[in-house]
């Protein structure tokens, strides 16, 4: 038993511990992210994806000697990573509660929402790394196929393409999160996800073939809406149809599924 | 230190913890006993904001456990010892914690050091860890922050006899330092000896509470009882039985419903050898707690056996004819 010898107050001084900054926290959700196996299979997989991608493309437009300039290049890269990303968005939020390590994470940051918007900001990171390494690979691809041409690479871009390319890549990891946030499970969130980004537009082209519907469906295409950002600039009912769908899918499930992490009980 | 005050937390028509009220001192070990399902997980949860209460109030050196700025620095928390990613491995899980913290990178080799995790157990993923080896980094984890208060869930679940005994001095160093400790079991014996205040919690519900002692006094209705042997039990009976003391056999020796010390008074008085004296209410508090909480316990006891001198097998012959 022990006699408490020296009286301690009964309150913590708390004035040597500031709050935990955010930058801490992104870093921490950064490197959560590609700390554990399946976070690095996934990171591999997207790389070497990209690699495939791109050699095969390499191959094709030397055999069929075609006009191939640096913005394919990137595209091609790019157009295979952003399978993944969605992907990365989900397991950002739902391997917290899959194994269970929110207790610990909400725990040490009880602020819950700093927490979530960290991860975001580490998905949005990631999402900006794997382009970036898109440019590099589509860069090399350019340079690899002028060599085997035999001709000077043509550095030819779309810029506007890139800029719908960056927007609707962003938007994919963020609606893979915010699907996690509202269904905190793995496997759910990515059956719904993969339903939305390939089972929808079909449901939706046909139901197109009422006349009614096909009024409506511009409003609640989301990835059509998406579409129109590669051929800038957007007429007005163009941002109009963007931003409502885009309430539908994005915001509304990211923000029930924020409030329902702020008050999830944590197990 | 911590502070419950009618604390209640319902599941639907369910009442997981029912109006529970304590408080957890500076300097003290105080245990929180009860069955399985009992509520003291749920009310250790609702201490660090991981459940929100639905009536009643918990603070930590009067503060919501949410208003603590970096709450790691000073409430050490281990409340599931699996619940970490099994894919990450024992240094990484402390490291992450580390720089959540803001804490140096050495104070993971001093608390990998401290629970004895070796280098190459604590870069294996926890996956591959044994129940006691993720303990041991659950309480690695909880100290990182050099907490002044702990808020432990069963932390002595899977740990040997030698690791039970490691964390019982640990605890205790931590709480002679001015730590405040409060630690969850279903095991008796695992929290009395350490523990300087005993919550029983059964149903939801406060049951008893008090020091070892003070709840021994009620487990015996104040009555001591004295477990003694001498070389001529007979003798010493009858000795007994003249000072008007109530004696009777028990085993080896006999049961004496006197203190320890007026016993061996009539012995020396008698010169009658005594080979074993002492007080005979441990099994006491073992008793209390399963009466208290016999409730919400999942097994039926032969509650018999317990409460008389019924020899095991007599009780066997009675539930056989009953």
């Amino acid at each position: 038993m022990s006699a408490a010898a020296v009286p301690v107050p009964a309150v913590l001084d708390i004035a040597g511990t500031p709050g935990i900054p955010f930058g801490r926290l992104f870093g921490v959700e950064l490197r959560k992210s590609v700390d554990t196996r399946a976070g690095r299979w996934l990171i591999g997989i997207t790389i070497a994806a990209v690699l495939v991608a791109e050699t095969i493309f390499l191959i094709v437009s030397a055999v069929k000697n075609l006009d191939s300039s640096y913005g394919d290049f990137v595209a091609g890269a790019a157009f295979v990573s952003s399978f993944l990303l969605p992907i990365l968005g989900i397991m950002l939020v739902s391997s917290e509660w899959s194994q269970r390590t929110a207790m610990t994470t909400f725990t040490l940051e009880p602020r819950r929402m700093r927490v979530v918007m960290a991860k975001m900001l580490a998905g949005v990171a990631m999402t900006a790394f794997v382009i970036a390494f898109a440019l590099v690979i589509g860069l090399l691809g350019n340079l690899l196929f002028a060599a085997i041409q035999g001709q000077s690479p043509a550095w030819t871009f779309g810029w506007t393409g890139f800029t719908g390319f960056l927007v609707t890549q962003t938007f994919a990891m963020v609606g893979g999160f915010a699907l996690a946030c509202l269904l905190l499970n793995t496997p759910a969130a990515i059956v719904v996800y993969v339903v939305y980004k390939y089972v929808l537009p079909g449901l939706i082209a046909l139901g197109s073939l009422m006349t009614w519907f096909s009024h409506l469906a511009p409003w609640i295409d989301f990835q059509a809406a998406q579409n129109e950002l590669y051929d800038m600039p957007l007429t007005s009912a163009q941002w109009w149809h963007l931003v409502v769908s885009g309430l539908i899918w994005l915001a509304l499930p990211l923000l029930i599924g924020l409030w329902r992490i702020r008050r999830a009980e944590v197990k | 230190m911590i502070k419950v005050e009618g604390l209640t937390r319902a599941y639907g028509s369910f009442i997981a913890v029912d109006d529970i009220t304590f408080e957890c001192k500076p300097g003290t070990v105080t245990g929180f006993l009860g069955p399985n399902g009992a509520g003291k997980t749920t009310t250790m949860r609702v201490m660090v904001g991981l459940t929100p209460p639905t009536h009643g109030d918990v603070t930590i050196g009067g503060l919501h456990y949410k208003d603590i700025p970096n709450p790691g620095r000073h409430v050490g928390v281990l409340l599931d010892a699996s619940a970490q990613h099994a894919g990450r491995t024992g240094r990484e899980v402390l490291e992450i914690g580390a720089r959540t913290m803001g804490l140096p990178g050495t104070r993971v080799d001093e608390m990998l050091d401290l629970v004895s995790l070796d280098a190459r157990e604590s870069t294996r993923r926890v996956r591959n860890y044994s129940l006691g080896m993720r303990q041991r980094l659950g309480i690695a984890h909880a100290l990182l922050g050099e907490p002044t208060v702990l808020i432990l869930d069963e932390p002595a679940n899977g740990l040997d006899p030698a690791g039970i005994r490691w964390m019982r001095g640990l605890l205790q160093g931590y709480a002679d330092q001015g730590g405040t400790v409060f630690l969850s079991s279903h095991l008796l014996h695992e929290v009395e000896q350490i523990a300087d205040e005993m919550i029983l919690i059964g149903n939801g519900r406060i049951v008893a509470r008090g020091t070892r002692d003070e709840l021994l006094r009620d487990a015996t209705g104040g009555v001591s009882t004295t477990l003694v042997t001498a070389l001529d039990n007979h003798q010493l009976a009858e000795a007994l039985t003249d000072k008007g003391i109530v004696v009777h056999p028990a085993g080896e020796g006999l049961r004496v419903t006197a203190e320890p010390v007026d016993v061996g008074r009539v012995a020396a008085e008698r010169q009658i050898v005594l080979t074993d004296l002492r007080a005979g209410h441990e099994g006491g508090l073992e008793d209390l707690f399963l009466e208290l909480t016999a409730e919400t316990q999942r097994d039926v006891l032969p509650n018999e056996v317990t409460a008389n001198e019924v020899t095991a097998s007599e009780a066997t012959a009675s539930e056989v004819r009953a």
